[in-house]
């Protein structure tokens, strides 16, 4: 369809344009600002910003940088199982993972912490993550730890607090005038204080009860919403003692010997919030009062390490959710979610050019 | 000869200005939600995937209708070097929007994420669910958006520098009519 183009008429196309200088000033400044709003908007020209690259960037600092691995919760268990619908959640949610059934799962219990070697008995908190995977391929991922309350509300602070647990070079750990300074500055944490300071740090992964600690929103089939929290309640015979002193290493030995004499049970509890129940603050636990839905139950039948586990390339972002599930306007979901990216794009990256980052590690 | 034939066939023009507005808008989303933590991540990712299918189906269309027919020719006086780096760079931009949609959807297979345009339109995966392949894919994704950007900032200079500079009716092909044609005697036609 092409023509042959008509000589250019020298009448139609002076040769040079008026203000040839304005012109290309012009051209300049178009591709200048484009470039610019781009930058900005790249967050590379707005230096304040808080983005999940620093809030890693701290992890890795207090963690230290452990190739290959998550850049907190770094130190953790794979695990398989299933989750048993018995249907009463579906009033609320049209998820099919919770109409009566079972939905496979792989999950992970860990402890907090960007270090894959600390020692098990350093923390007193424990964390569950689950990935449960409908028939019909959609997800429900969820990480969920063993205290009801998270320490701050917003990412901002939960920042500030990963700057006052920096380690201090010279002990190694960190300065407790910055942690008290953090902690007079966020009255917000209270409610952690205090869970931590009653809580001592479990003997057993499975005595734990694990919390999901940001509010989400329900939907059934009609597409009403219902704000929920919801949490793992262990249906697990008790703990013995840890030995004294407690070995770096134990909570897998122990998990696996209790899944050597069978799967180990976790009740599905959630909680309905009512109106005025806050959504978007994790620090605030809702009224005792509320309705409390058993929704099933979450079995694990048995663990992999999580070198070459099931869970290993899994990231365990609280906002894939199926159909049925939604988020709330709690900010730290979001955070946690752009977070977890970042920290799966550094670990898998290094996992594709180091290759056996893990197993370097491992290595006396 | 029909005027028209200097102007790009009416939809190459609309498909351009359309994906014009998707693409540029598809790499500020990009940029700026994995530089969030804010409620902006979510809204700006849950757009990014729908936005990309679509950029992907629009793009094959306009890959079938560029090679169905063809553009208006470069002009003959345009020396050879900006011929060639006219041509390179539009083929270059249809293989980086057609690349950039499969690359990511690709990239989310191997993560093992489910691909969701919707909250519950969920496409399937094209790769296997493999951590180092997500590590390769997420980079090349990352490679080739920026790549994107680039060639769309010197593909804009380019077309102000026919409008602006040489005036040689390049630019004018992509607009909506020719410029006001005092040349000639005919009344102007909406014949687009």
């Amino acid at each position: 369809m092409s023509s042959p183009t008509p000589p250019p008429d020298p009448t139609d196309r002076p040769r040079r344009p008026p203000f040839p200088l304005a012109r290309w000033a012009l051209i300049a400044a178009a591709v200048t600002g484009v470039a610019a709003a781009f930058g900005y908007v790249g967050g590379w020209l707005d230096p304040h910003r808080l983005t999940p690259q620093r809030i890693v960037d701290r992890l890795q600092v207090n963690g230290g940088l452990h190739p290959g691995y998550r850049r907190n919760h770094a130190k953790g268990v794979c695990v398989i199982g299933h989750f048993d619908s018995n249907g009463s959640a579906a009033r609320y949610s049209k998820a099919a993972l919770f109409a009566p059934g079972r939905t496979p799962l792989v999950g992970r219990f860990a402890i907090p912490g960007g270090n894959p070697h600390a020692p098990d008995f350093g923390v007193p908190i424990r964390s569950l993550a689950l990935r449960l995977t409908q028939a019909d391929g959609q997800q429900w991922r969820t990480g969920m730890n063993s205290m009801p309350v998270f320490p701050v509300a917003t990412p901002q602070a939960f920042y500030e607090q990963l700057a006052a647990g920096r380690p201090d070079p010279a002990t190694g750990k960190p300065d407790p005038a910055k942690q008290a300074a953090f902690f007079a500055a966020h009255p917000e944490t209270a409610a952690f204080r205090a869970w931590a300071k009653n809580h001592k740090p479990s003997a057993s992964y499975a005595t734990e009860s694990y919390y999901g600690l940001n509010a989400f929103y329900f939907i059934d089939a009609a597409g009403t919403r219902q704000a929920v929290r919801w949490r793992v309640a262990a249906d697990n015979r008790p703990a013995g003692n840890a030995p004294v002193p407690p070995p770096q290493d134990y909570l897998d030995g122990e998990l696996n010997r209790r899944l050597a004499q069978g799967p180990l049970r976790w009740r599905l509890l959630v909680t309905l919030g009512q109106a005025g129940d806050p959504t978007a603050d994790a620090t605030r636990i809702w009224p005792q009062d509320r309705v409390e839905i058993d929704a099933g139950t979450v079995v694990i039948e048995r663990s992999e390490a999580q070198d070459h586990g099931a869970c290993r390339d899994i990231n365990f972002d609280p906002l894939i959710l199926p159909a049925g599930i939604a988020a709330s306007d709690d900010p730290l979901l979001p955070a946690r979610s752009s977070a977890y990216a970042e920290s799966y794009r550094r670990r898998t990256a290094e996992q594709a050019g180091g290759a056996t980052a893990h197993a370097q590690e491992r290595a006396p | 000869m029909n005027r028209d034939t200097e102007l790009f066939w009416w939809p190459a023009r609309v498909l351009h200005w359309l994906m014009a507005a998707m693409v540029l808008t598809m790499l500020f989303v990009g940029v700026g939600m994995v530089a969030s933590v804010s409620a902006r991540h979510s809204w700006l990712l849950a757009l990014h995937k729908p936005l990309g299918a679509a950029i992907l189906v629009l793009a094959l269309l306009r890959l079938i209708l560029r090679l169905w027919r063809a553009p208006p020719p470069l002009p003959a006086d345009l020396p050879a070097l900006q011929r060639i780096a006219a041509q390179t760079s539009h083929w270059l931009l249809y293989a980086l929007m057609l690349a950039l949609p499969l690359v990511g959807w690709a990239m989310l297979s191997a993560g093992g994420y489910p691909v969701m345009l919707s909250d519950s339109l969920r496409l399937p995966a094209i790769a296997p669910f493999d951590a180092d392949w997500f590590a390769r894919l997420r980079w090349l994704h990352r490679v080739l958006a920026y790549s994107l950007f680039g060639l769309i900032l010197v593909h804009g200079a380019a077309a102000l520098y026919h409008g602006l500079i040489r005036r040689d009716g390049v630019l004018r092909s992509m607009l909506w009519r020719r410029r006001a044609a005092a040349e000639t005697p005919s009344p102007p036609q909406d014949a687009d």
